[in-house]
């Protein structure tokens, strides 16, 4: 028994016939071929699969691909707007917040969730906040401070607005 | 002219792709009419396969296959590339086919249209075990009485091997006293975020086979996997998209692998395989696994007179790649940084129910450096010495290196004092030991752990490596004057995409984005040996500078050509030829690259084109070095640890981009945290894993781990041109007895000397309660 879902990803609004027992990151990778949500356990454990649900950072292999029917979903592709890199991604690049890269893309996700929370968090809070995203490369550190950098940059582009 | 860039930390070059998710790592690669195969594994960790019937699996809608261990008898065995004398080697098939011999051992594999029916499949298929006795413990299992693993060695024991030099016997009698310490180092899971995974394609007009996988090492890779398939080499191409992180678990060549392309090249279709985590907790190699016995010979004045290692390792039940070999690598180190005149190891290497172990981060160096760090601490609490004290009276002094030790090493180079009074100074030790006094006073549990380290990188000398220690590199300079380095060792997350470029683009004067770096592809890139044992840079960089040192030579001599000066004249800098014999004259490296290319004009008997291939072999290992401080303090009530500081001082010789030195360390030490005080794979009486997620495996998260402190100190590497030393590992190694070193210190007023890892609340609170329970 198949179910048509309508989800907007990145902008763009999706018509597709799931099964019911479709994760939501299978659907964003399989179905849409947006290969940047990467699964690390399947278990709701690594975070690598974090990707925006309505705004609500989300780990996608949580959910049901047709529990997102009607919502607008972001994922890591859809992150960077008009060819200019989110202030997360760059605090990510200009910190060396990652080396594999592979829990990148949720990391960076769970991030930017962080900041729209708290654009002015401690370092506990970033450590806090990224409770739910293992990384095995980095050992964290150079991602707190790619938060902080990146809480720098949108605070100094909300000033300058 | 491009700034040089070269010691400094520049942003890396592979970062665009990974930050905005359009990276490929195997899993993202897509070819049309792909297939999907799953395991069906076993479930027990030791018995007889009485029958399998597949029928039910094969009639699922969507299933294409189902082979058994019977199907695939024609693949050679998954290769162990370890050779000691008298060793043991069971046949490790791509399945089982009549015993099963740990729980996650592949039994059958199906392939369907959809992952979802391949998973329904493995469901139908009904497996008759006959469940026999276990053998787990490593200790136990290498005695005569235990059940056997592989009945045709009629033991558990897989060798024995002694080594090391200097009377041991002598040494230990001389010294004024000798402490001995049972010292578990337990089994550790390596969980790269992306598990293993392949994807094969036949291609059967040209009979040929290409592999994508996620491994360390795709030449040596591809050349086993040729042999296990009975296939021309050459007809085999093996592609290392990008990796998730390996930290040994894919420094390995798996039955997977092989199975993959023979299935692919059974139905002519491509095939994916990508493992779930809890295959990758039961099926990739695990690391760590020993049980020893540390005697250690000391004068009153804390001088060392010998030290004796009697180690039980854990095999698992196959061999891996490296399985037997890596204690082997423990028996080298015991030296640690410190004059010891005798050493012996001895090991047996025991078969158990159990998956292979095999390298993970360090691989036998943390364990030989935690057995040589517990030691030292066990002699200075004895002594009543200040740890640092017992340290520093055995040093090798500066001027006394190359140093040799009883292991029969040479250390290249070294100021172990150097960094020993940088670190105590950063971390204000004298002070630490006051507040410490205070805390105590206070009822506090306060605690300080310091360790010295040195450790073994760049892997290494031909001579000392199981298959080739060298690495290749090729640098061509392209008819626009862009570089392309092509290099045999395949990162997966060390930056060697930036540090190479900055490597070339130093030499050749241009910018670092000029330079493409090539590795992963063996129909691209000359054979190579691949990114293991802190050998990257030291070994595989060093190769791309010694290409350019080639290709340089070449240029220089066509640019005496076109300047009409004779070749002896000609210096380069900057990216410009110039010569003595021409002051004002000179000609841009492009220009040169043009010329060599059109090859209208070049030297006489001189071939066109600019390129340059370089195998390098290294003559010695390289020894990095180190002090790590840890400040902790425990809480009573809970048993919590809290680290108020943590200090590294890592010393890798010269570092070509200091941010990625940095990353690396951060990363080895956050592993370390998390084997000392949270990480075990747990196997229960029967062998059933008992870690099988990441729910009960706990890998260190955000908030479990301090802010480190990081110093440096640079003693170049005379081993090679670059004097890098390396240091993918150095926080592995040098951080775990540190921290193990301060629990143990602030539990000191309890009589505790020494605490087996992982250190959990739980075991730090049973001690605390315990003793004050009998205190009161
Ligand atoms: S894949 Fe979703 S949390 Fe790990
Ligand atoms: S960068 Fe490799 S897991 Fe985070």
């Amino acid at each position: 028994m198949k179910k048509t879902i309508s989800v907007t990803v990145n902008g763009v609004t999706h018509q597709n016939e799931i099964e019911p027992r479709l994760l939501l990151v299978q659907y964003i990778r399989d179905v849409l071929n947006l290969t940047g949500t990467h699964v690390g356990c399947e278990t709701s454990l690594c975070g690598a699969c974090t990707v925006m649900v309505d705004g609500q950072a989300v780990k996608s292999c949580t959910m049901l691909a047709a529990q997102a029917d009607g919502s607008t979903v972001t994922t890591i592709e859809g992150l960077a707007q008009g060819g200019e890199l989110h202030p997360v991604q760059s605090g990510f690049w200009e910190h060396h917040g990652l080396q594999c890269g592979y829990c990148t893309p949720g990391m960076i996700m769970a991030s930017a969730q962080i900041l729209q929370r708290n654009p002015d968090p401690t370092d506990e809070e970033i450590r806090h906040g990224l409770e739910g995203n293992l990384c095995r490369c980095t050992g964290y550190q150079n991602i707190v401070q790619a938060v902080q950098c990146a809480a720098k940059k949108m605070k100094s582009k909300s000033v300058a607005r | 002219m491009a700034e040089k860039t070269v010691g400094k930390p520049i942003k890396r070059t592979e970062d665009p792709r990974l930050i905005q998710g359009l990276a490929h790592y195997v899993d993202d690669i897509r070819l049309p009419d792909t297939l999907h195969a799953v395991f069906l594994r076993s479930i027990y960790a030791h018995a007889r396969i009485k029958s399998i019937d597949t029928t039910a699996a094969q009639k699922l809608p969507g299933v294409v296959a189902v082979y058994t261990g019977k199907d695939v008898a024609k693949i050679g065995p998954v290769p162990c590339a370890a050779a000691l004398p008298d060793l043991k080697v069971p046949d490790h098939r791509a399945l089982a086919s009549t015993k099963v011999y740990f729980v996650g051992h592949p039994v059958a594999v199906v392939v369907a249209e959809s992952k979802s029916a391949a998973r329904d499949a493995v469901d139908l298929i009904e497996v008759d075990y006959q469940e026999l006795p276990v053998a787990l413990d490593e200790e136990k299992a290498a005695d005569a009485k235990s059940p056997v693993i592989h009945e045709q060695f009629g033991t558990n024991v897989a060798y024995k091997l002694t080594a090391g030099e200097g009377d041991i016997e002598a040494a230990l009698k001389s010294a004024d006293q000798v402490i001995k310490q049972r010292i578990l180092h337990k089994r550790l899971a390596p969980i790269a975020m992306e598990t293993r995974g392949v994807l094969a394609r036949y291609y059967p007009g040209e009979q040929e086979l290409t592999l994508w996988t996620s491994t360390q090492i795709p030449h040596l890779c591809r050349t086993q996997v040729a042999i296990m398939l009975g296939m021309p080499e050459n007809k085999l191409r093996l592609i290392t998209p990008e990796v998730g992180g390996g930290f040994g678990s894919k420094l390995n060549v798996y039955a997977e692998e092989a199975l993959m392309g023979w299935i692919s090249m059974q139905l002519n279709r491509p095939v994916k395989w990508i493992e779930g985590r809890r295959e990758n907790m039961q099926a990739t190699i695990h690391g760590r696994g020993q049980t020893g016995y540390i005697e250690i010979g000391f004068k009153k004045d804390g001088t060392l007179t010998g030290l004796r290692y009697n180690v039980f390792a854990d095999m698992g039940s196959y061999f891996q790649l490296l399985t037997p070999a890596i204690p082997t690598l423990t028996g080298l180190m015991l030296s640690g940084c410190y004059k010891i005149p005798a050493i012996q190891i001895n090991v047996t290497g025991v078969f158990t129910n159990k998956m292979s172990t095999d390298a993970y981060r360090g691989a036998g160096r943390p364990e030989a450096t935690y057995v040589v760090e517990r030691a030292l601490d066990l002699v200075a609490a004895e002594l009543k010495k200040d740890p640092v004290e017992v340290r520093r009276k055995n040093f090798p002094q500066p001027n006394e290196f190359p140093f040799k030790t009883a292991t029969g090493l040479f250390y290249d180079s070294g100021n172990y004092q150097g960094a020993l009074d940088k670190a105590l100074k950063m971390a204000d030790y004298t002070k630490l030991r006051q507040d410490q006094q205070t805390a105590r006073k206070e009822g506090r549990l306060m605690g300080i752990g310091v360790s010295t380290y040195v450790e073994i990188c760049a892997l290494g000398p031909s001579a000392a490596m199981p298959a080739g220690g060298w690495e290749s590199a090729t640098v061509r300079v392209e008819p626009t004057g862009k570089v392309t380095v092509l290099t045999g060792a395949s990162p997966h997350g060390q930056g060697e995409e930036t540090s190479f470029a900055q490597i070339a683009a130093d030499e050749l004067g241009v910018g670092v984005n000029d330079v493409t770096v090539i590795h992963g592809d063996t129909a691209i890139v000359q054979y190579g040996i691949g990114t293991f044992g802190s050998r990257g840079l030291a070994v595989g960089g060093t190769a791309v500078y010694l290409a350019i040192q080639k290709l340089k030579d070449k240029a220089g001599k066509i640019a005496a050509h076109l300047l009409q000066v004779d070749a002896s004249t000609i210096s380069f800098a900057e990216g410009k030829f110039t010569s003595s014999a021409a002051a004002g004259k000179q000609i841009t490296i492009q220009e040169v690259t043009l010329a060599a290319h059109v090859a209208k004009s070049l030297p006489e008997d001189m071939e066109p084109g600019l390129a340059a291939t370089s195998f390098f072999e290294p003559k010695n290992f390289t020894f990095p070095f180190g002090t790590h401080i840890a400040v902790v303090e425990i809480n009573k009530e809970t048993g919590e640890i809290d680290f108020q500081r943590y200090v590294a001082v890592d010393d890798c010789g010269k570092q070509i981009n200091p941010m990625l030195v940095e990353g690396q360390i951060h990363g080895g030490i956050v592993q370390s945290m998390g084997q000392a005080l949270y990480e075990e794979v747990v196997y229960d009486d029967q062998g059933q894993l008992i870690t099988g997620t990441l729910m009960d495996y706990a890998l260190p998260k955000a908030i479990m781990i301090p802010h480190l402190e990081l110093g440096s100190t640079e003693t170049p590497s005379p081993v090679n041109p670059l004097g890098a030393k390396g240091v993918g590992e150095a926080g592995t190694i040098g951080a775990t007895p540190a921290i193990v070193s301060a629990i143990v210190d602030a539990l000191a007023p309890y009589g505790v000397r020494h605490l087996d890892m992982p250190l959990k609340p739980e075991v730090l609170w049973q001690i605390i309660n315990k003793k004050s329970a009998g205190a009161a």
